[in-house]
Protein backbone atom coordinates (compact mmCIF):
# COMPACT_ATOMS: atom_id res chain seq x y z
CA UNK A 1 0.00 0.00 0.00
CA UNK A 2 1.42 3.44 -0.66
CA UNK A 3 1.50 6.77 1.51
CA UNK A 4 -1.11 7.92 -0.38
CA UNK A 5 -3.04 5.15 0.06
CA UNK A 6 -2.44 4.61 3.45
CA UNK A 7 -3.87 8.09 3.97
CA UNK A 8 -7.21 7.15 2.41
CA UNK A 9 -7.89 4.19 4.03
CA UNK A 10 -7.01 6.61 7.37
CA UNK A 11 -9.67 8.92 7.24
CA UNK A 12 -12.14 7.02 5.76
CA UNK A 13 -12.13 5.04 9.09
CA UNK A 14 -11.93 8.40 10.58
CA UNK A 15 -14.94 10.15 8.59
CA UNK A 16 -17.15 6.88 9.33
CA UNK A 17 -16.02 6.96 13.11
CA UNK A 18 -17.16 10.36 13.31
CA UNK A 19 -20.40 10.04 11.50
CA UNK A 20 -21.50 6.80 14.07
CA UNK A 21 -21.10 9.33 16.75
CA UNK A 22 -22.36 12.14 14.89
CA UNK A 23 -25.40 10.89 13.66
CA UNK A 24 -28.21 11.01 16.95
CA UNK A 25 -26.62 14.51 16.47
CA UNK A 26 -27.63 15.30 12.88
CA UNK A 27 -31.14 13.78 13.36
CA UNK A 28 -32.43 14.91 16.87
CA UNK A 29 -29.97 17.77 17.66
CA UNK A 30 -31.16 20.78 15.57
CA UNK A 31 -34.78 20.97 17.34
CA UNK A 32 -36.34 19.63 20.37
CA UNK A 33 -35.86 16.13 20.06
CA UNK A 34 -39.01 13.78 20.29
CA UNK A 35 -40.24 12.77 23.89
CA UNK A 36 -39.47 9.04 23.23
CA UNK A 37 -35.93 9.74 22.13
CA UNK A 38 -35.22 12.31 25.13
CA UNK A 39 -37.15 9.47 27.15
CA UNK A 40 -34.17 6.55 25.80
CA UNK A 41 -31.45 9.10 26.10
CA UNK A 42 -32.07 9.20 29.46
CA UNK A 43 -32.91 5.48 30.32
CA UNK A 44 -30.36 4.15 27.92
CA UNK A 45 -27.29 4.55 29.86
CA UNK A 46 -27.87 2.06 32.44
CA UNK A 47 -28.67 -0.85 29.65
CA UNK A 48 -25.60 0.25 27.76
CA UNK A 49 -23.23 -0.01 30.85
CA UNK A 50 -24.75 -3.43 31.39
CA UNK A 51 -24.22 -4.14 27.46
CA UNK A 52 -20.35 -3.22 27.83
CA UNK A 53 -19.97 -5.53 31.14
CA UNK A 54 -21.14 -8.30 28.77
CA UNK A 55 -18.86 -6.72 25.98
CA UNK A 56 -15.77 -6.82 27.85
CA UNK A 57 -16.46 -10.54 28.87
CA UNK A 58 -17.29 -11.70 25.71
CA UNK A 59 -14.28 -13.58 25.31
CA UNK A 60 -14.76 -15.43 28.33
CA UNK A 61 -15.00 -19.48 27.41
CA UNK A 62 -16.19 -22.11 29.78
CA UNK A 63 -14.32 -24.95 28.48
CA UNK A 64 -12.06 -24.91 30.96
CA UNK A 65 -11.71 -23.27 34.95
CA UNK A 66 -8.59 -21.57 33.84
CA UNK A 67 -10.41 -19.23 31.25
CA UNK A 68 -13.01 -18.07 33.25
CA UNK A 69 -12.41 -17.84 36.58
CA UNK A 70 -9.58 -15.24 36.68
CA UNK A 71 -12.00 -12.98 35.32
CA UNK A 72 -15.14 -13.50 37.57
CA UNK A 73 -12.98 -13.66 40.43
CA UNK A 74 -11.84 -10.43 39.23
CA UNK A 75 -15.18 -9.05 38.62
CA UNK A 76 -16.04 -9.95 41.99
CA UNK A 77 -13.33 -8.41 43.99
CA UNK A 78 -13.68 -5.45 41.86
CA UNK A 79 -17.08 -5.32 42.78
CA UNK A 80 -16.57 -6.52 46.89
CA UNK A 81 -14.16 -3.45 46.56
CA UNK A 82 -16.33 -1.08 45.11
CA UNK A 83 -19.35 -2.06 47.29
CA UNK A 84 -17.48 -2.10 50.08
CA UNK A 85 -14.89 1.36 50.00
CA UNK A 86 -16.79 3.20 46.76
CA UNK A 87 -13.67 3.90 45.52
CA UNK A 88 -13.35 4.24 42.01
CA UNK A 89 -9.16 3.93 41.86
CA UNK A 90 -8.83 1.27 45.00
CA UNK A 91 -11.57 -1.22 43.39
CA UNK A 92 -10.59 -0.66 39.82
CA UNK A 93 -6.47 -0.37 40.72
CA UNK A 94 -7.50 -3.73 42.92
CA UNK A 95 -9.18 -5.56 40.41
CA UNK A 96 -7.09 -5.39 37.66
CA UNK A 97 -3.70 -6.57 39.78
CA UNK A 98 -5.60 -9.08 41.33
CA UNK A 99 -6.65 -10.02 37.44
CA UNK A 100 -3.14 -9.99 36.02
CA UNK A 101 -1.09 -11.99 39.13
CA UNK A 102 -4.04 -14.45 38.45
CA UNK A 103 -3.45 -14.63 34.77
CA UNK A 104 0.18 -14.27 34.95
CA UNK A 105 1.29 -16.73 37.44
CA UNK A 106 -1.50 -18.51 38.80
CA UNK A 107 -3.49 -19.84 36.29
CA UNK A 108 -0.89 -20.30 33.52
CA UNK B 1 -8.57 56.82 34.79
CA UNK B 2 -9.41 55.86 37.91
CA UNK B 3 -12.47 53.97 36.12
CA UNK B 4 -10.04 52.54 33.78
CA UNK B 5 -7.56 51.44 36.44
CA UNK B 6 -11.16 49.30 38.32
CA UNK B 7 -11.85 48.35 34.73
CA UNK B 8 -8.12 46.55 34.29
CA UNK B 9 -8.21 45.39 38.10
CA UNK B 10 -11.79 43.60 37.71
CA UNK B 11 -10.69 41.99 34.13
CA UNK B 12 -7.78 41.13 36.51
CA UNK B 13 -9.84 39.37 38.39
CA UNK B 14 -11.73 37.58 36.01
CA UNK B 15 -8.37 36.20 34.64
CA UNK B 16 -7.38 34.92 38.01
CA UNK B 17 -10.75 33.42 38.59
CA UNK B 18 -11.18 31.91 35.50
CA UNK B 19 -7.50 30.02 35.97
CA UNK B 20 -9.22 28.76 39.41
CA UNK B 21 -12.56 27.69 37.55
CA UNK B 22 -10.26 25.94 35.37
CA UNK B 23 -7.65 24.35 37.77
CA UNK B 24 -10.45 22.79 39.53
CA UNK B 25 -12.18 20.99 36.74
CA UNK B 26 -9.38 20.37 35.38
CA UNK B 27 -8.47 18.24 38.62
CA UNK B 28 -11.28 17.10 39.29
CA UNK B 29 -11.32 15.58 35.25
CA UNK B 30 -7.72 14.28 35.83
CA UNK B 31 -9.21 12.07 39.38
CA UNK B 32 -12.02 10.80 37.18
CA UNK B 33 -10.08 10.04 34.39
CA UNK B 34 -7.13 8.07 36.43
CA UNK B 35 -8.99 4.35 35.37
CA UNK B 36 -9.18 5.35 31.19
CA UNK B 37 -5.50 6.72 32.15
CA UNK B 38 -3.80 3.62 32.93
CA UNK B 39 -6.18 1.32 30.35
CA UNK B 40 -5.85 3.68 27.24
CA UNK B 41 -1.58 4.09 27.85
CA UNK B 42 -1.23 0.43 27.86
CA UNK B 43 -4.37 -0.39 25.30
CA UNK B 44 -2.76 2.38 23.33
CA UNK B 45 1.26 0.71 23.76
CA UNK B 46 -0.42 -2.53 22.50
CA UNK B 47 -1.59 -0.84 19.64
CA UNK B 48 1.54 1.11 18.55
CA UNK B 49 3.13 -2.03 18.80
CA UNK B 50 1.21 -3.79 16.24
CA UNK B 51 1.41 -1.06 14.14
CA UNK B 52 5.38 -0.94 14.22
CA UNK B 53 5.27 -4.49 13.35
CA UNK B 54 3.40 -3.57 10.14
CA UNK B 55 5.15 -1.06 9.04
CA UNK B 56 4.28 2.36 10.07
CA UNK B 57 6.23 5.01 12.18
CA UNK B 58 5.44 6.93 15.50
CA UNK B 59 3.76 9.59 13.11
CA UNK B 60 1.45 7.35 11.94
CA UNK B 61 0.15 6.15 15.09
CA UNK B 62 0.09 9.57 16.61
CA UNK B 63 -1.95 10.81 13.06
CA UNK B 64 -4.57 7.69 13.65
CA UNK B 65 -5.05 8.17 17.52
CA UNK B 66 -5.38 11.69 16.90
CA UNK B 67 -8.10 11.91 13.53
CA UNK B 68 -9.92 8.05 14.34
CA UNK B 69 -9.50 7.59 17.97
CA UNK B 70 -11.47 4.16 18.12
CA UNK B 71 -10.00 1.60 20.19
CA UNK B 72 -11.12 -1.81 18.41
CA UNK B 73 -11.56 -0.17 14.92
CA UNK B 74 -7.43 1.11 15.10
CA UNK B 75 -6.71 -2.53 15.17
CA UNK B 76 -8.51 -3.47 12.59
CA UNK B 77 -7.16 -0.42 10.93
CA UNK B 78 -3.87 -2.24 11.36
CA UNK B 79 -4.55 -5.41 9.33
CA UNK B 80 -6.45 -3.13 6.54
CA UNK B 81 -3.70 -1.27 6.30
CA UNK B 82 -1.51 -4.22 5.94
CA UNK B 83 -3.40 -5.63 2.90
CA UNK B 84 -4.36 -3.64 -0.54
CA UNK B 85 -6.56 -0.35 -0.42
CA UNK B 86 -10.23 -1.52 -0.37
CA UNK B 87 -12.29 1.22 0.58
CA UNK B 88 -15.48 -0.51 0.32
CA UNK B 89 -14.27 -2.83 2.92
CA UNK B 90 -12.93 -0.39 5.18
CA UNK B 91 -16.16 1.53 5.17
CA UNK B 92 -18.47 -1.56 6.18
CA UNK B 93 -15.75 -2.79 8.50
CA UNK B 94 -15.38 1.03 10.22
CA UNK B 95 -19.87 1.10 10.45
CA UNK B 96 -20.14 -2.63 11.56
CA UNK B 97 -17.85 -2.43 14.50
CA UNK B 98 -18.22 1.45 15.86
CA UNK B 99 -22.41 1.67 15.25
CA UNK B 100 -22.62 0.99 18.61
CA UNK B 101 -21.75 4.75 19.10
CA UNK B 102 -25.10 5.46 17.55
CA UNK B 103 -27.07 4.98 20.66
CA UNK B 104 -24.38 7.10 22.62
CA UNK B 105 -25.70 10.48 21.52
CA UNK B 106 -29.02 10.23 22.05
CA UNK B 107 -28.03 10.54 26.02
CA UNK B 108 -26.28 13.80 25.04
CA UNK B 109 -28.39 15.69 22.86
CA UNK B 110 -28.70 18.16 25.01
CA UNK B 111 -25.83 18.27 27.21
CA UNK B 112 -23.47 18.85 24.08
CA UNK B 113 -25.13 21.14 22.34
CA UNK B 114 -24.46 23.52 25.75
CA UNK B 115 -21.12 23.05 25.36
CA UNK B 116 -20.21 26.19 22.18
CA UNK B 117 -17.45 25.63 20.55
CA UNK B 118 -16.30 22.13 21.79
CA UNK B 119 -19.30 20.34 20.49
CA UNK B 120 -18.11 18.80 17.56
CA UNK B 121 -14.98 18.25 20.02
CA UNK B 122 -17.56 16.12 22.62
CA UNK B 123 -19.02 14.00 19.29
CA UNK B 124 -15.84 13.39 18.10
CA UNK B 125 -14.68 12.22 21.12
CA UNK B 126 -17.46 9.91 22.42
CA UNK B 127 -15.67 6.29 23.12
CA UNK B 128 -17.11 3.55 25.05
CA UNK B 129 -14.72 4.63 27.96
CA UNK B 130 -15.59 8.31 27.91
CA UNK B 131 -19.57 8.01 27.81
CA UNK B 132 -19.42 5.47 30.43
CA UNK B 133 -17.29 7.73 32.70
CA UNK B 134 -19.81 10.85 31.74
CA UNK B 135 -22.88 8.67 32.61
CA UNK B 136 -21.77 7.45 35.73
CA UNK B 137 -20.04 10.97 36.45
CA UNK B 138 -21.77 13.12 39.41
CA UNK B 139 -19.95 16.83 38.58
CA UNK B 140 -20.60 18.91 42.35
CA UNK B 141 -22.40 22.09 41.74
CA UNK B 142 -18.56 23.56 42.47
CA UNK B 143 -17.06 22.05 39.43
CA UNK B 144 -17.88 23.76 36.58
CA UNK B 145 -19.58 21.33 34.58
CA UNK B 146 -19.03 21.91 30.75
CA UNK B 147 -15.08 22.60 31.42
CA UNK B 148 -15.05 19.32 33.57
CA UNK B 149 -16.87 17.14 30.68
CA UNK B 150 -14.55 18.99 28.22
CA UNK B 151 -11.41 18.01 30.65
CA UNK B 152 -12.77 14.46 30.48
CA UNK B 153 -12.99 13.76 27.45
CA UNK B 154 -9.64 15.81 26.51
CA UNK B 155 -7.52 13.89 28.43
CA UNK B 156 -8.75 10.72 27.70
CA UNK B 157 -7.69 11.43 24.01
CA UNK B 158 -4.19 12.59 25.21
CA UNK B 159 -3.74 9.17 27.46
CA UNK B 160 -4.79 7.37 24.04
CA UNK B 161 -2.44 9.34 21.90
CA UNK B 162 0.53 9.08 23.99
CA UNK B 163 -0.16 5.36 24.53
CA UNK B 164 0.14 4.80 21.05
CA UNK B 165 2.88 6.73 19.84
CA UNK B 166 4.80 5.53 22.40
CA UNK B 167 4.21 2.40 21.85
CA UNK B 168 4.82 2.34 18.43
CA UNK B 169 8.21 4.36 19.12
CA UNK B 170 9.42 2.22 22.49
CA UNK B 171 6.69 -0.24 23.03
CA UNK B 172 8.81 -3.00 22.41
CA UNK B 173 11.34 -1.64 25.17
CA UNK B 174 8.88 -2.28 27.68
CA UNK B 175 9.86 -5.18 29.53
CA UNK B 176 6.83 -5.02 32.31
CA UNK B 177 4.48 -8.10 31.44
CA UNK B 178 1.42 -6.12 31.09
CA UNK B 179 -0.79 -8.82 30.22
CA UNK B 180 -4.13 -8.50 31.79
CA UNK B 181 -4.07 -4.98 31.90
CA UNK B 182 -6.91 -4.27 29.96
CA UNK B 183 -8.61 -5.75 32.82
CA UNK B 184 -9.55 -2.25 33.61
CA UNK B 185 -11.47 -1.31 31.06
CA UNK B 186 -13.67 -4.07 32.52
CA UNK B 187 -13.19 -2.94 36.40
CA UNK B 188 -14.18 1.00 34.90
CA UNK B 189 -17.58 -0.39 33.59
CA UNK B 190 -18.10 -2.73 36.64
CA UNK B 191 -17.24 0.66 38.70
CA UNK B 192 -19.56 2.62 37.10
CA UNK B 193 -22.64 -0.64 36.85
CA UNK B 194 -22.51 -0.32 40.52
CA UNK B 195 -22.71 3.07 41.13
CA UNK B 196 -26.04 3.51 38.80
CA UNK B 197 -27.27 0.81 40.33
CA UNK B 198 -26.93 2.01 44.05
CA UNK B 199 -28.43 5.54 42.27
CA UNK B 200 -31.27 3.76 40.23
CA UNK B 201 -34.74 4.42 41.45
CA UNK B 202 -35.85 1.63 39.07
CA UNK B 203 -33.45 -1.44 38.09
CA UNK B 204 -35.59 -2.09 35.31
CA UNK B 205 -33.35 -0.65 32.23
CA UNK B 206 -29.95 -2.51 33.94
CA UNK B 207 -31.95 -6.51 34.09
CA UNK B 208 -33.09 -5.06 30.57
CA UNK B 209 -29.59 -4.35 29.56
CA UNK B 210 -27.85 -7.56 31.23
CA UNK B 211 -30.68 -9.79 29.60
CA UNK B 212 -30.06 -8.11 26.06
CA UNK B 213 -26.48 -8.38 26.66
CA UNK B 214 -26.00 -12.01 28.04
CA UNK B 215 -28.98 -13.46 25.78
CA UNK B 216 -27.73 -12.00 22.34
CA UNK B 217 -24.17 -13.00 22.88
CA UNK B 218 -25.51 -16.84 23.31
CA UNK B 219 -27.13 -16.57 20.48
CA UNK B 220 -24.55 -14.65 18.19
CA UNK B 221 -21.88 -14.70 19.76
CA UNK B 222 -18.79 -12.62 20.93
CA UNK B 223 -18.43 -10.98 17.26
CA UNK B 224 -21.35 -9.05 16.26
CA UNK B 225 -23.62 -9.47 19.22
CA UNK B 226 -23.48 -6.09 20.66
CA UNK B 227 -25.77 -3.68 17.63
CA UNK B 228 -28.41 -6.35 18.31
CA UNK B 229 -28.19 -5.73 22.37
CA UNK B 230 -28.58 -2.64 22.03
CA UNK B 231 -31.35 -2.49 19.25
CA UNK B 232 -33.23 -5.33 21.32
CA UNK B 233 -32.50 -2.88 24.85
CA UNK B 234 -34.06 0.13 23.50
CA UNK B 235 -36.78 -1.85 21.82
CA UNK B 236 -38.06 -3.43 25.63
CA UNK B 237 -37.09 -0.09 26.92
CA UNK B 238 -39.84 1.42 24.78
CA UNK B 239 -42.35 -1.85 25.66
CA UNK B 240 -41.34 -0.46 29.61
CA UNK B 241 -41.70 2.95 29.20
CA UNK B 242 -44.72 3.37 31.20
CA UNK B 243 -43.67 1.43 34.17
CA UNK B 244 -40.20 2.44 33.92
CA UNK B 245 -41.62 6.31 33.90
CA UNK B 246 -43.65 5.08 36.87
CA UNK B 247 -41.30 4.45 39.45
CA UNK B 248 -38.85 7.37 38.34
CA UNK B 249 -41.03 10.49 38.39
CA UNK B 250 -38.01 12.15 37.34
CA UNK B 251 -38.56 10.71 33.83
CA UNK B 252 -42.07 11.60 33.41
CA UNK B 253 -42.00 15.15 33.78
CA UNK B 254 -40.18 15.02 30.40
CA UNK B 255 -36.87 15.38 28.58
CA UNK B 256 -34.50 14.34 31.74
CA UNK B 257 -31.04 14.51 30.65
CA UNK B 258 -28.41 15.53 32.14
CA UNK B 259 -28.58 18.82 31.02
CA UNK B 260 -31.18 19.52 33.48
CA UNK B 261 -28.40 20.49 36.19
CA UNK B 262 -27.11 23.06 33.57
CA UNK B 263 -29.86 24.60 33.43
CA UNK B 264 -29.96 24.97 37.05
CA UNK B 265 -27.01 26.40 37.15
CA UNK B 266 -27.69 28.63 34.16
CA UNK B 267 -30.35 30.31 36.17
CA UNK B 268 -28.37 30.74 39.13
Amino acid sequence: MTTIQAIIVIAVVAICTFIARGLPFALFGRKEPPKIVSYIGAVLPAAVIAVLVVYCLRNVNFTHAVNWLPAFIACGITAGLHVWKKNNLLSIGGGTICYMIMIQYLFV
Amino acid sequence: MRQRMIRRVDFGRHKLYDIVIMKKALKFAFIKDIPVMLGYIFMGIAFGLMLQDAGYDFKWAFCISLTCYAGTMQFVLVSLLSGGMNIPATIIMTFSINSRHIFYGLSFLKTFKKMGKAYPYMIFSLTDETYALLCGTKIPPEVDTRKAMLFMAALNQSYWVFGCTFGDLFGSLVKFDTTGVDFAMTALFIVIFIDQWQDAKTHLPVYIGVACGIISLLLIGPKNFIIPALAAAIGLLIVFKKPIEKSDPMLESENVTRADDEEREDEA
